[in-house]
């Protein structure tokens, strides 16, 4: 194992599809919500605390080895939006793609022979750390990671903010990340035990209602 | 036929195509890249009108703001709806054509699982800068769009797209006495810039403006053709 993959798999310029989704942020920043880096902020943290937990759990969940078709239903039920199922299995399904090329697993093979449309995104992180030799709670940081970096890069675009404040917004974050890794690593070492009620589902209505009419606006810069 | 435009019969000295990434397999893949209005989607509307009675095609498009190329191709009727697919770029479509290519593969493969025997499939990059290259992971051969009305140094100034692009196209030369525009030092430019590769010059609004385009593309399905076989 090295923390070096963990990295590569953080890495925003990983080439798994995330660059066209803003997480959110698109529809934030049109409503006005989110227009500077002090409400940037707020919108990651309070994402990260959400859907960023759920996110982390799952990809803790799958990286201990639990059967992923389990964690992919459990994964529909925290969703509430189609059309956040409906990117989370694309973004699963582009993640897939990359990851059997640089980490190839048979457990990564057999999942996208299982589910061809793809499995939900977190899911297929988890694995992928799993393949990377990385630990659950690594993979819960990546997907932690990967809940505030999609937001952050977006606004940089949407907004202009200065590249090197919105960065600092990421890195005040790390903390929360941290503990929102701690937290989802915790969850996924109760699977054992009380199966898929082990983990969290916690959710931000207003993400589920702006995505869902992000996905109808005729004009838009981002997918999601 | 536009009078200025080169026969690319003459030109077109492309090798054999080389081997294609990992094997590939299914339809050849044609990616056309460049400047915004440089002519992408009236191009890629004309090569179906063209090839569509002879060759099973299907569109991807890149668009900036969401399904804006891929429904005036649709609204063109260049092609059934359901062999038209548009891929968002997330406000970087350089980035979905050539870093992170993973929309554009899932599109690609998307259409073939839909339609079954695609001959060939046109991948539409969004409006963007000389420097928008396309990967090879994505396309086997990429068309480089520019128009003379872009400004007639575009050639001289060069960049990956002018001079490293499978054909080179400089599009609307009917514009160029109106926009004080020097064809020739244009193809001259682009030549010296291309060494072998081949450009042709066109003219869309002509009844059989997109001829040198289509034979080329025809050209390159029958380099594929013959390596398989």
């Amino acid at each position: 194992m090295s923390s070096v993959s963990l990295l590569i798999l953080g890495d925003g310029r990983f080439p798994s599809g995330g660059h066209a989704h803003s997480g959110g942020a698109e529809a934030a920043i049109a409503a006005g919500r989110v227009h500077d880096t002090a409400t940037l902020e707020d919108f990651c943290r309070g994402r990260l605390a959400t859907t960023g937990l759920v996110a982390a759990s799952l990809a803790a969940a799958a990286a201990t080895g639990y059967d992923p078709l389990l964690l992919d239903a459990a994964a529909d039920a925290r969703t509430p939006s189609p059309a956040l199922r409906r990117v989370a299995r694309k973004l699963g399904r582009q993640l897939m793609r990359a990851v059997r090329t640089t980490w190839p697993d048979p457990e990564l093979d057999r999942l996208a022979a299982a589910l061809p449309a793809g499995a939900h995104q977190p899911i297929v992180m988890g694995l992928a750390a799993r393949a990377a030799g990385l630990t659950p709670h690594d993979a819960a940081r990546a997907a932690a990671y990967d809940s505030v970096s999609g937001p952050v890069t977006a606004a940089i675009r949407l907004l202009g903010l200065d590249p090197f404040e919105a960065t600092a917004v990421t890195a005040r974050l790390t903390g929360d990340m941290e503990n929102v890794a701690g937290e989802a690593a915790g969850h996924a070492a109760r699977l054992p035990a009380d199966g898929v009620d082990a983990l969290p589902a916690a959710s931000a209505p207003l993400l589920d209602i702006t995505a869902e009419q992000h996905a109808a606006w005729p004009v838009r810069l981002f997918a999601s | 036929m536009h009078l200025h435009h080169t026969d690319p019969a003459l030109t077109d000295i492309i090798p054999p195509t080389a081997p294609r990434p990992g094997g590939r397999s299914g339809p050849l893949r044609i990616g056309l890249g460049g400047p915004v209005g440089a002519g992408k989607t009236a191009t890629v509307a004309a090569l179906c009108r063209r090839l569509r009675d002879t060759l099973s095609i299907a569109v991807v498009t890149n668009d900036i703001y969401t399904r804006e190329d891929a429904e005036a191709l649709l609204r063109q009727a260049v092609l059934p709806p359901e062999r038209i697919t548009a891929v968002e770029t997330g406000a970087c479509p350089h980035t979905a054509i050539r870093d992170d290519i993973s929309a554009n593969l899932e599109a690609v493969e998307d259409l073939q699982e839909r339609i079954g025997d695609l001959d060939l499939v046109l991948i539409e990059s969004g409006g963007d800068n000389l420097t928008a290259t396309f990967s090879k992971g994505l396309i086997d051969h990429q068309i480089f769009l520019i128009d003379v009305a872009g400004g007639d140094d575009i050639p001289r100034k060069g960049g990956p797209g002018v001079t490293t692009a499978d054909l080179l196209v400089i599009n609307k030369t009917d514009l160029a006495p109106h926009v004080g525009a020097d064809l020739s030092a244009m193809e001259r430019d682009a030549r010296a810039a291309r060494g072998s590769l081949p450009v042709v010059l066109t003219c869309l609004k002509d009844q059989h403006g997109i001829e040198p385009v289509a034979d080329w593309v025809c050209r390159r399905l029958a380099d594929l053709t013959a390596a398989r076989s």
